[in-house]
C-alpha cells in the first residue's frame, strides 16, 4: 500500500472537475457553499478582495479556523501557503488539509524558489499566467494548476487572458516539428521531457482550473468554455449581496456550461454580484498576477 | 436512431461534476458507445449508466435540482444496469453513515463517507477480486468510502483492511476506487457483460 503518490494527487484534482471551489473564511460560510454545491473550499483569513483593500502582509490562516471549517463540511478543505513558504506548507499537511494552493494571493516568502512540493504527501495547486510557469509549477511536483486571472477583482478580463495564453501555446507545441521541442523548451524555461509530454498530448499532463476575477455564472460557463476543467471562485461569492443563491448558480453554471437556456435561467435574478475592479486602474505594481517565478 | 444496426451499447455516464471522461474513455475501449448525461432527456436510449467518483453531495445535488434523481432511481429499479465508482458507490447507498445527503437508495449498502481518511490517507493497493481470478487489480482508493454493512441479497467482490470495497446486487456494480483511472479494462468488462445480459433480456 502506498499513499502520498503522484496517482492520487493528480487523482483528487480529477474527481473535483466540473465542479467549483469557493473561498469561505469561516464555518458558517463553509457550510453555505456545500449547501450551494461546492466540490470544495478554500480555508483562508481574508478573500482575496479585503486583502487588496487592507494591504499589508498576507499569512496563512490560523490552523483553529482551518479545523473549525474541517469539522463543518465532509467536502475537502483547501488552503493556501505563502510561495516558497514550506513550513506554512508543513503546518497545512500536519493538519491534513485537501490540497495546499501556493498562492500568489498571499504575500511571497521566497522571491526565487517555490516550495518543494515533491517533499509532501499533501497534493499542491499553483497558479500560472502562461505555460512556461505552469510547466515549471509542475517540475516542482504541483498536481493541479490554477490560471491566476486577477484575484479580489471581479473582473475576469485576466483569467481569460491566462486560459487562452496557456491554450494557445499549448497549440503551438502540439503543431512543431519535433526538433524545434529542444529550443522551446529553453524558452518556455521548462523541463524538455515535460515540453514533449505536452506537445505529444496536447494538453497539460495536470487539471486545469480557471480563477482570478470570476463573479457571475456567466463568467464560469464562459472559462468552462474555453477550456478550463472547473473554477475557483473567491471574492465573487461571499462578496456578493447574496451569496447562497449565487453560489448555487455558479456550480450550475459551471455544469451546464455549453446550455445558454439553463445559463439564461440559472442567471437571472441574483441581486447585486461584487462590486468591480478595472486592472487598469489597479497599475502593473499593484497586480498579484506577478508574484511567482 | 441508427444506433440498433451497431453492436456496442450505449451507455451513459453522469456528468453533473467529477470523472466522467475517464470513463467515456475506458467505456469506448471496452467496446462500447459513451453518452454524458447531463440532462434528463439524455437518459433515453441507454444501455446502461455510470455513476462517477466526484463529490456525491454535489453530484446529489445537481441530481435533485435538474430532475434525475426519481428518473435515474426508475430506471434502475426496472433493471437498468449501474455502475458507480466511490461517490456513484455513495449515491447507489441505501444509507450514508454520517449526514443527509440526497441518495439514490437503490443497492442495500450502508456506507461510510472517506472511511480511510482525508486526502494525505488517500492510497494505492493490489487488491484480490476472486471473480477475475489471481491476477490482482490495482486500486486507486481516493477520500475513498467503504461498506460498512450490505444486506443478503449483496456479494462482496474485494475488501481492503477487511473492509468491502467492491460489491455487485442484481444489475448494479460498485466499486470504492477508480478503476477509470488505471489502464485495467476488467471491471468496465464486468459491467459491459450485465449490459450485454440485460438487453438481451429486454
Amino acid at each position: 500500500m502506498k499513499i502520498g503518490t503522484m496517482t492520487v494527487k493528480t487523482g483528487l484534482a480529477e474527481m473535483l472537475k466540473g465542479g467549483v471551489i469557493m473561498d469561505v473564511t469561516n464555518a458558517e460560510q463553509a457550510k453555505i457553499a456545500e449547501e450551494a454545491g461546492a466540490c470544495a473550499v478554500m480555508a483562508l483569513e481574508r478573500v482575496p478582495s479585503d486583502i487588496r483593500a487592507d494591504g499589508g502582509v498576507a499569512r496563512m490562516s490560523d490552523p483553529d479556523k482551518i479545523r473549525e471549517i474541517q469539522q463543518t463540511v465532509s467536502i475537502p478543505v483547501m488552503a493556501k501557503a505563502r510561495i516558497g513558504h514550506f513550513v506554512e506548507a508543513q503546518i497545512l499537511e500536519a493538519l491534513e488539509v485537501d490540497y495546499i494552493d501556493e498562492s500568489e494571493v498571499l504575500t511571497p516568502a521566497d522571491e526565487a524558489n517555490h516550495i518543494n512540493k515533491w517533499q509532501f504527501k499533501v497534493p499542491f495547486v499553483c497558479g500560472a499566467i502562461n505555460l512556461g510557469e505552469a510547466l515549471r509549477r509542475i517540475s516542482e511536483g504541483a498536481a493541479m494548476i490554477r490560471t491566476k486571472g486577477e484575484a479580489g477583482t471581479g473582473n475576469v478580463v485576466e483569467a481569460v487572458r491566462h486560459m487562452r495564453t496557456i491554450s494557445g501555446e499549448i497549440r503551438q507545441l502540439a503543431n512543431m516539428d519535433r526538433d524545434e521541442l529542444f529550443k522551446a523548451a529553453k524558452e518556455l524555461q521548462s523541463p524538455y521531457e515535460l515540453v514533449k509530454w505536452v506537445a505529444e498530448n496536447g494538453r497539460l499532463p495536470v487539471v486545469n482550473f480557471s480563477a482570478g476575477g470570476l463573479a457571475t455564472p456567466a463568467d464560469a460557463a464562459m472559462m468552462m468554455q474555453l477550456g478550463a476543467e472547473g473554477v475557483f471562485v473567491g471574492s465573487g461569492i461571499f462578496k456578493s449581496e447574496d451569496p447562497a443563491a449565487r453560489g448555487k448558480a455558479i456550480v450550475e453554471a459551471t455544469t451546464h456550461f455549453n446550455d445558454p437556456q439553463i445559463l439564461a435561467r440559472v442567471s437571472a435574478g441574483l441581486k447585486d454580484a461584487m462590486p468591480g475592479l478595472d486592472i487598469k486602474e489597479l497599475g502593473e505594481e499593484n497586480l498579484i498576477q506577478h508574484r511567482g517565478w | 436512431m441508427t444506433r440498433s444496426a451497431n453492436k456496442s451499447p450505449l451507455v451513459g455516464v453522469l456528468a453533473l461534476q467529477g470523472a466522467s471522461r475517464e470513463h467515456c474513455r475506458a467505456l469506448e475501449k471496452a467496446g462500447a458507445a459513451a453518452r454524458e448525461v447531463r440532462r434528463r432527456r439524455e437518459l433515453e436510449g441507454l444501455a446502461g449508466l455510470v455513476i462517477p467518483g466526484g463529490e456525491s453531495t454535489t453530484i446529489g445535488k445537481l441530481m435533485v435540482s435538474y430532475h434525475l434523481l426519481e428518473p435515474v432511481r426508475g430506471l434502475v429499479a426496472a433493471g437498468l444496469p449501474v455502475f458507480g465508482t466511490c461517490a456513484g458507490l455513495v449515491m447507489l447507498a441505501r444509507e450514508v453513515v454520517e449526514g443527509d445527503q440526497p441518495l439514490l437508495g437503490l443497492m442495500d449498502i450502508r456506507v461510510r463517507r472517506n472511511a480511510f481518511g482525508r486526502q494525505v490517507k488517500s492510497f494505492e493497493a493490489e487488491l484480490e477480486l476472486p471473480v477475475f481470478g489471481k491476477e490482482p487489480f490495482h486500486g486507486i482508493f481516493i477520500r475513498a468510502p467503504w461498506i460498512e454493512s450490505a444486506g443478503p441479497e449483496v456479494e462482496i467482490l474485494a475488501g481492503h483492511e477487511g473492509h468491502p470495497v467492491a460489491a455487485r446486487q442484481d444489475s448494479m456494480l460498485v466499486t470504492a476506487f477508480h478503476p477509470e483511472l488505471t489502464q485495467d479494462l476488467r471491471l468496465h468488462r464486468l459491467f459491459l457483460e450485465t449490459v450485454s445480459a440485460a438487453t438481451a433480456r429486454a
